[in-house]
């Protein structure tokens, strides 16, 4: 191992996250931060940290300069950008380099290539990875797109070029939308990102979210399997699940080896992920993108497969050859992750910032919470939602459910609204327990539940006794 | 007449346009009506408006583009 410091340019739960891993390797971290998260957990938790500005994220997270400059000072000779930030920055990693530091992540040129959808997309079917059909690049004129549509179907989706987040997509069923669409998405395009340029794709209806976890050392690459995050708000994933509910064994054979011919393709250096969708009438699925990161689900690939998949990217960045081999990589049992935020779900999801009052933290056998959270912490108001995430293994999907439930059941933070009721809710349904859902399955599904979500929240939140000092400590709060 | 404030009802990030590239809803010595946006906060990657909540002038604004804020700070001061 070559890394004997480590700073972490993050925040949250991944910035604790990421400190733990790295004590269990033996190094010292350095944990910069924001004048808003001047007393967070991992300045806390780390052996040394750095004030990097002020609260906003471009004067302070994002900003690379500063961040170099906290590493020189405290001598650390690696980076880890987590999730988010400066995670997918090419130019941040290539700077990181240019300082004779280590990225801890894949190469510059690996994030740029993944980063651009088109690039992305060509290497995915050079590598022979199912893409969505679709006009590939940018379409000139309303002729050009029914042209495409004549040979992939309807309904298809109408994409800005310069979008992003879900953006400026319309949905056409007929020519006759599509003629009528083409024009008003040119230009809102036109208005919103200064370029009309439009894109046409197949719009998979009822289809699932699955995404593939590698691991690759720039040389060999391993999946470690895949994770379903069909439930989703706004493009957000809330629930994520290890194995996939909806896979057969031969099509999840055929899908992680697609996901291990394109990271070979490109060398990928690292822990990253290629996100799918899958069709379960058709059973066929289509490559979406990669993320050059570690993701805020990996602990559920972790606990399914047993691999610390952050330890794994650490050692990788310092040198190291994979340790693990495809046929050591096994699923034993099942795993789901639900996301904790400072949202309140009884009123439209509000985000929530505030003290915690009172915090107790679940426990118990193949139970684990990777969260920020103690008892006194001001949760602040300037980044996202995340409070943590609460991590459920157990040997099937049926007794993972339950075990969620039964563990929700002992999560208590007061003092602001988190997103548990709507978790509760959710282990409680009998699609979500069939596994009958898909990536537009949980918005019609919160319209319909709005009233007992509210009620839900009005309910007092625990039985437990009040929080001691050693129930709350943060110590208490990982494991696996 | 008589000054008021406006205060900031939510943390966060306050905004004095609607976007980076466009002019602020409202300047110093500007009318404004009861309902008029004056402003965003940003909460947690959400924006909410700031409504000046009083028909009257402003007088001056206390917060500036992209000042982080806490809820019940005075971001204005208005004539009414």
């Amino acid at each position: 191992m070559t890394i004997q410091k480590l700073l972490i340019a993050n925040r949250g739960e991944i910035a604790v996250r990421i400190i733990r891993a790295a004590r269990e390797l033996g190094l010292a971290t350095v944990q910069v931060y924001s004048r808003a998260d001047k007393d967070s957990l991992a300045v806390r938790l780390a052996d040394e940290c750095v004030d990097i500005g002020p609260p906003q994220a471009s004067k302070s997270y994002l900003n690379r300069d500063v961040i170099l400059a906290a590493a020189e000072t405290t001598g650390a000779d690696a980076i880890h950008p987590g999730y988010g930030f400066l995670a997918e920055n090419a130019d941040f990693a290539a700077a990181v380099e240019a300082a004779r530091l280590i990225f801890v992540g894949p190469t510059a040129q690996s994030i740029r290539l993944m980063g651009d959808k088109v690039a992305a997309r060509e290497a995915a079917a050079a590598a022979g990875v199912p893409t969505i059909p679709g006009s590939g690049g940018r379409l000139e004129s309303p002729e050009a797109a029914l042209a495409l549509v004549k040979t992939i179907g309807f309904p298809v989706m109408i994409k800005a070029a310069a979008g992003g987040g879900g953006r400026g997509i319309r949905v056409a069923r007929s020519a006759k939308e599509l003629h009528h669409l083409i024009p008003q998405a040119q230009a809102e395009a036109l208005a919103a990102f200064g370029d009309g340029g439009l894109y046409v794709e197949k719009l998979i209806e009822g289809a699932r979210h699955i995404e593939v976890q590698v691991l690759g050392d720039g040389a060999d690459v391993i999946h470690c399997f895949e994770r379903e995050c069909s439930l989703q708000r706004r493009r957000q994933k809330v629930w994520e699940e290890a194995p996939s509910p909806s896979l057969t064994p031969a099509i999840r054979e055929k899908l992680c080896s697609s996901a291990i011919a394109l990271a070979k393709a490109v060398h990928y250096r690292g822990a990253g992920t290629l996100e799918y969708l899958y069709d379960d009438l058709s059973h066929e699925f289509y490559f979406l993108e990669m993320n050059t990161r570690i993701q805020v689900e990996h602990p559920v690939t972790e606990m399914a497969t047993g691999i610390d998949l952050v330890r794994e990217m650490i050692r990788i960045a310092g040198g190291e050859r994979l340790r693990i081999r495809q046929d050591q990589v096994h699923i034993n049992g099942h795993s789901i992750e639900v996301r904790i935020n400072a949202e309140d779900p009884a009123k439209g999801f509000m985000p929530a910032p505030g003290t915690v009052t009172a915090l107790n933290v679940p426990g118990g056998n193949g139970v684990r919470f990777d969260s920020m959270l103690y008892p006194g912490y001001t949760v602040p108001p300037f980044y996202d939602s995340l409070l943590g995430k609460l991590i459920v293994h157990d040997e099937d999907r049926a007794s993972a459910i339950r075990r969620l439930d039964r563990a929700l059941g002992e999560l208590n933070v007061e003092g602001l609204a988190t997103t548990k009721p709507l978790h509760q809710a959710l282990a409680r349904d009998a699609d979500v327990r069939a596994g009958r859902f898909h990536t537009a399955w949980l918005e019609p599904w919160l319209a319909s539940h709005a009233a007992s979500l509210a009620a839900a929240q009005a309910v007092p939140a625990t039985q437990i006794l009040p929080t001691t000092a050693r129930e709350s400590a943060p110590s208490a709060t990982g494991g696996q | 007449m008589a000054i008021q404030q406006i205060f900031s009802p939510l943390p966060g990030i306050f905004y004095r346009k609607p976007a980076p590239d466009k002019p602020a809803y409202k300047s110093d010595g500007d009318t404004i009506g009861e309902d008029d946006t004056i402003g965003l906060i940003e909460v947690m990657k959400s924006f909410n408006e700031v409504k000046a909540g009083a028909t009257g002038k402003i007088v001056r604004f206390l917060a500036e583009d992209e000042d982080a804020v806490m809820a019940g700070q005075p971001i204005a001061e208005i004539d009414v």
